[in-house]
């Protein structure tokens, strides 16, 4: 082994830096000054009316406050029914995302699809992702008409954009070796994805799978705002009464089962690893 | 019964890997692939059983030509190839029952792999191997908890049970300590010489090769340099496969070591 000419002796003694990311120094501190250049004019075109927000302190106070005096009975006929609508909408919308999700995921892993296949189902994907759920359901709403019909179409159709792409990129991202170690034995594909494959990625889809329906949740709560059902409408509708202390309920409620799932998740995930 | 006729892997980026290189294994013979790292050992190997498709050439096993055969036909053929992996490769999320088990996915169809219905002959073999090797307690044991050694072992069970003519096995000691290395090597050249297995297996490892092998084979920059038995391994053969070193050591080392092993029994 030769390596190439090196003066150890001219290094001894000198303290050592880590080479810094941009190698130009005046490249590096222009880029810096340009950065606090443009954060101090970005936010000097921020336009504050501050005797409008003053006024509006008065409102946020109200609102804030509702929250003391939290009032789940005088409509508890209407939320009760929101909440019900928001729970069938997710568990029906969740059910149908991951299952049309898995096939595409298993298409969108360029290691497990071939090219034609793979690029269909990044497609779909990516116009999936591309759409906001607001949107899409704004679409839906005018299609089917009010109601959780078209919440359950979105929550569905955003489910397939957010688990199929991670769940495709834990396929990529799996070992290698594990599958073919499958694939040589003889298997046929369906045998290969099964042995091969669905044991690497498992965890992960149901990490991902419980995660959505938390997601799926929460979003059943703005479609509402667009007239897609759920407990969206009776939280829209609390607002334009201004019975915040309705709202408040609502509000509270949504935390406490947001809360609820996520503990659930932190231990289902635990046990699946 | 194995025949490699001008075999020839170029890869994308114009690596040539293995060039031409001809091979004929007769049955019932283990032989070891030495060579250093990037020669190709791995590719040739991947090539037999198409895991990597070969550029060009032909791979004979018994009197079918697996290089032209159609993804079915190769499957079929697949199953008479067993493979041991370097680091096991066993699926670990899986037990190791359905590890040893997924040795018979050629064999049995679609829906009986999935409801893990195997027929019950199946299954016997499974337990009779793992018995063989010393794992039969650890049948449902998750694969990720086993040692290295034993993963090994259950890497050795999952090929075996495909009942192959031939094993294909990828350095199988190259992330075991010196003891489970030999172990390991002796079981599998035990287990060929019981069922008339011939065996390819690639090793780094020349002392360990030259203990348990009846022929080496050298390769360097994917061309075979060496073939022939394992005490004709010279200080000038050595150099020829892996470049200039002290090569006196290593072969005074298994002189040693076959001494040590006589006196152990």
């Amino acid at each position: 082994m030769s390596a190439p000419a090196f003066d150890v002796t001219s290094q001894i003694g000198k303290p050592w830096k880590k080479p810094p990311f941009v190698q130009n120094p005046l490249l590096r501190w222009g880029l810096l000054a340009g950065f606090i250049a443009y954060l101090i004019a970005a936010y000097m075109t921020i336009d504050v009316n501050w005797a409008r927000v003053y006024e509006g302190l008065e409102r946020g106070k109200q609102f804030v406050l509702a929250f003391t005096s939290p009032d789940f009975t005088s409509r508890s006929g209407d939320i009760y029914d929101g909440m019900l609508e928001s729970i069938i909408m997710t568990v029906a919308a969740s059910v149908v995302g991951i299952a049309v999700s898995i096939p595409i995921a298993l298409g969108a892993a360029r290691n497990v699809a071939p090219l034609p296949i793979y690029l269909i189902c990044r497609g779909i994907i990516a116009i999936s992702r591309a759409l906001q759920e607001i949107i899409v359901a704004i679409l839906l709403v005018a299609i089917f008409g009010f109601g959780p019909l078209a919440g359950f179409l979105t929550l569905s159709f955003a489910t397939i954009g957010f688990l199929s792409k991670l769940l495709a990129e834990d396929i990529e991202s799996m070992d290698r070796v594990q599958a073919e170690a499958i694939k040589a034995s003889g298997a046929s594909w369906t045998q290969w994805i099964n042995y091969g494959v669905q044991p690497q990625v498992m965890p992960r889809l149901i990490g991902l799978s419980i995660y959505r329906i938390d997601i799926n949740f929460r979003e059943s709560a703005i479609l509402g705002l667009v007239g897609a059902g759920g407990i969206g409408a009776t939280l829209n509708t609390a607002f334009d009464r201004y019975e915040y202390d309705t709202a408040a309920a609502i509000l509270i409620l949504i935390i406490v089962i947001v809360m609820a799932l996520e503990y659930i998740s932190g231990i289902v995930r635990a046990r699946v690893q | 019964m194995l025949r490699l006729d001008k075999l020839v892997k170029t890869y994308k980026t114009g690596d040539q890997a293995l060039k031409a290189v001809e091979l004929e294994v007769p049955e019932g013979q283990v032989l070891a692939l030495i060579g250093p790292s990037g020669a190709g050992k791995s590719t040739l190997i991947r090539c037999i059983n198409r895991l990597v498709e070969p550029t060009s050439g032909k791979v004979q096993l018994g009197d079918v030509e697996l290089t032209t055969l159609s993804s079915s036909g190769l499957r079929r053929e697949r199953r008479r190839i067993g493979m041991i992996f370097q680091e096991y490769a066993l699926v670990e999320r899986l037990t190791v029952m359905e590890n040893v088990l997924s040795g018979r996915l050629g064999y049995v169809g679609f829906w009986r792999s999935f409801l893990r219905r195997f027929p019950q002959s199946d299954v016997d073999e499974a337990f009779r191997l793992l018995d063989r090797v010393g794992l039969a307690h650890m049948a449902d044991k998750r694969a990720d908890e086993l040692s290295g050694g034993q993963r090994q072992r259950v890497g050795i069970c999952r090929a075996l049970i495909q009942n192959p003519a031939l094993l294909l096995v990828d350095e199988p000691t190259a992330s075991l300590d010196p003891k489970t290395s030999r172990q390991i090597m002796r079981l599998i050249c035990e287990l060929c010489k019981e069922r008339g297995l011939a065996a390819i297996i690639n090793i780094h490892d020349v002392a360990l090769a030259q203990m348990f092998v009846q022929r080496v084979i050298g390769l360097r920059f994917g061309a075979v340099v060496y073939d022939g038995p394992p005490d004709g391994l010279t200080p000038d053969k050595l150099t020829e496969i892996y470049g200039e070193e002290d090569w006196e050591a290593t072969i005074e080392a298994i002189g040693e070591d076959e001494d040590e092993e006589v006196a152990a029994q």
